[in-house]
């Protein structure tokens, strides 16, 4: 690599992914989110931590704009997402959550086989070619460490797989769409300790990819993983910066407050 | 003071025991005797003959060939309609709409439909299809009168089996990009499958079984019906009407047992396919 390229992918590698600008959501008459201003960065992990209904998985759900599915759901604000708001109108909503990938709380795999699991999305979004289907199979069971325990039962039913395998299967589900960044909503909290490590391990190795953005209720988690830590209280995002930083030296009382364990 | 009067812990567990048992037993019973009385009367009248060839003499002879393909044929006719109207109305009901106060007067539209005698059914059956579409007694006017009938059914069976399917399911799908259609058609019918085929079942017994709907609507012609537009007699009318005016108590037996037999046979088909299916979708 050239020092010029270097330098590019430099900058390409610190580019903003996501911009969010004065993002709020309101569910009826309450508000969930205040004002929120973030900048995602490419290939890193984002976590979001805070006390619970602090508003950190509505936050999460806006950015695919999985809240539309929810009743009396409200939004004010942008959010940039390849330089385009993702709520103006002529956002292609399924391409939106193709490039923006969710993996959920408790593993959900469908009650289909392993191959129609990874390959669900790519069926819904018009694929056909069953070539190509294999080969994004196995990447994405390769990307997420499954491929050597699984390839001789792809036709197995994904509901007989323990519980980390199950979740690494939901990781691979979405792998395999090829997003650009993955949204994570809790996704160790029912597993065991040594399967947290693991699929932290992994999300390591995704971030060379792909831009995550985690919450979490484990703020040795956060701490673990993530290159930038935001700090959610009551709809508001108190502050957000460097996991090093918000950790060691936190600006707002209210942060110092919580990660040291005097509050949430 | 008066102790009260209370039964050791162990003796109660036994007489509770003993009584839920005495009730189950009750219930079974009944079933039982039914089907003794039906099977002992009508299984002698039962032969190859009996099945294959139509009746004769208004039924005293002959078979009921005629009105076991006119069973099959309304029966049939009624769930081609009501099955699609059903369950898109479910669909529609669970997944494309907000609970709000449209559905609930749907529901409670298809609620009423379901408290609706029968007969009704066969009088309205009657003045539409029969008199003001000009069907006539025919087995489009019986088909099309008994899935109105048990469209209230399948409304509601495939309601509450498109609702149990788990609410991840849908997220997930969304999440992937999926429209809603997608979601429906390749996530949410397919668990919700085993309970939707279900009340299809159920319908498919009503249906056969109808007998009052069905005698306003569809005639009761014992000729082998030709097309939609003819009059035809099904086993069930046909069993009313031998008894009724006491042609032949033993062909009505035998009617009978058929159907019994038939609504049986569907029962444990039913069963079986269901267990298989539910087996290949679910963890060993």
């Amino acid at each position: 690599m050239t020092e010029e390229n270097k330098e590019m992918s430099e900058i390409i590698a610190h580019q903003n992914i996501i911009e969010v600008r004065s993002l709020s959501v309101f569910y009826g008459q309450f508000q969930a989110l205040k004002d929120v201003n973030i900048d995602i960065q490419a290939r890193k992990i984002t976590a979001l931590i805070g006390p619970s209904g602090c508003g950190k998985s509505t936050f999460l759900r806006t950015l695919n704009r999985m809240n539309d599915l929810i009743e009396g759901v409200r939004t004010e604000g942008w959010v940039i997402f390849d330089g385009k708001n993702i709520f103006d109108e002529d956002t292609d909503l399924l391409e939106l959550r193709r490039r923006i990938g969710m993996v959920f709380q408790r593993p959900n795999p469908f009650p289909l086989s392993i191959f129609d699991n990874v390959t669900y999305g790519l069926r819904v979004h018009g694929q056909t070619d069953r070539a190509l289907m294999e080969e994004r199979l196995v990447h994405s069971l390769q990307a997420v460490n499954l491929w050597d325990e699984l390839k001789d039962r792809l036709e197995a039913n994904a509901l007989c797989l323990t519980g980390e395998q199950q979740q690494r299967l939901c990781i691979a589900r979405v792998l395999a769409l090829g997003p650009e960044v993955v949204l994570m909503d809790e996704p160790c909290s029912a597993l065991d300790p040594t399967a947290t490590a693991r699929i932290e391990d992994l999300m390591y190795q995704l971030k060379q990819k792909y831009t995550i953005i985690i919450v979490t209720h484990n703020m040795q988690q956060a701490a673990r993983v993530s290159d930038f830590t935001g700090y959610f209280l009551l709809g508001e995002l108190v502050e957000f910066g460097q996991t090093g930083q918000i950790f060691t030296s936190p600006r707002d009382r209210r942060t110092e407050d919580y990660i040291t364990g005097r509050f949430g | 003071m008066k102790t009260k009067f209370r039964l050791k812990p162990r003796a109660e567990q036994k007489v509770v025991r003993f009584f839920l048992y005495f009730l189950t037993s009750v219930a079974i019973l009944v079933l039982v005797f039914i089907l003794v009385v039906i099977l002992k009367n009508g299984l002698p009248q039962l032969s190859l003959e009996f099945l294959t060839k139509n009746p004769a003499h208004m039924g005293k002879e002959g078979g009921i060939f005629s009105t076991i393909v006119a069973t099959i044929y309304l029966t049939f006719i009624a769930l081609l309609v009501a099955t699609p109207l059903g369950v898109g109305t479910a669909i529609y009901l669970t997944e494309y709409t907000f609970e709000g106060k449209v559905t609930r007067i749907i529901r409670f539209g298809a609620e009423c439909l379901a408290g609706i005698p029968s007969i009704i059914f066969g009088l309205f059956g009657f003045i539409l299809f029969v008199t003001k579409l000009k069907f006539g007694w025919s087995i489009l006017s019986g088909g099309l009168t008994l899935a109105f009938m048990v469209l209230p059914t399948i409304i509601r069976t495939s309601e509450e089996a498109i609702k149990s399917v788990p609410a991840a399911y849908r997220l997930v799908s969304y999440s992937l990009g999926s429209t809603r259609w997608q979601t429906v058609t390749r996530v949410v019918l397919p668990s919700a499958a085993p309970g939707i085929v279900t009340g299809v079942i159920l319908s498919i017994g009503r249906s056969i079984g109808e007998t009052a709907a069905v005698i306003f609507t569809a005639g009761s012609a014992l000729r082998l019906p030709s097309s939609i537009f003819s009059s035809a007699r099904t086993m069930s009318v046909h069993f009313y009407i031998l008894a009724r005016e006491g042609i032949s108590m033993s062909k009505a037996y035998g009617t009978a047992a058929v159907l019994v037999i038939a609504i049986l046979l569907i029962n444990i088909v039913t069963y079986y396919l269901m267990s298989k299916y539910i087996s290949r979708t679910s963890p060993e």
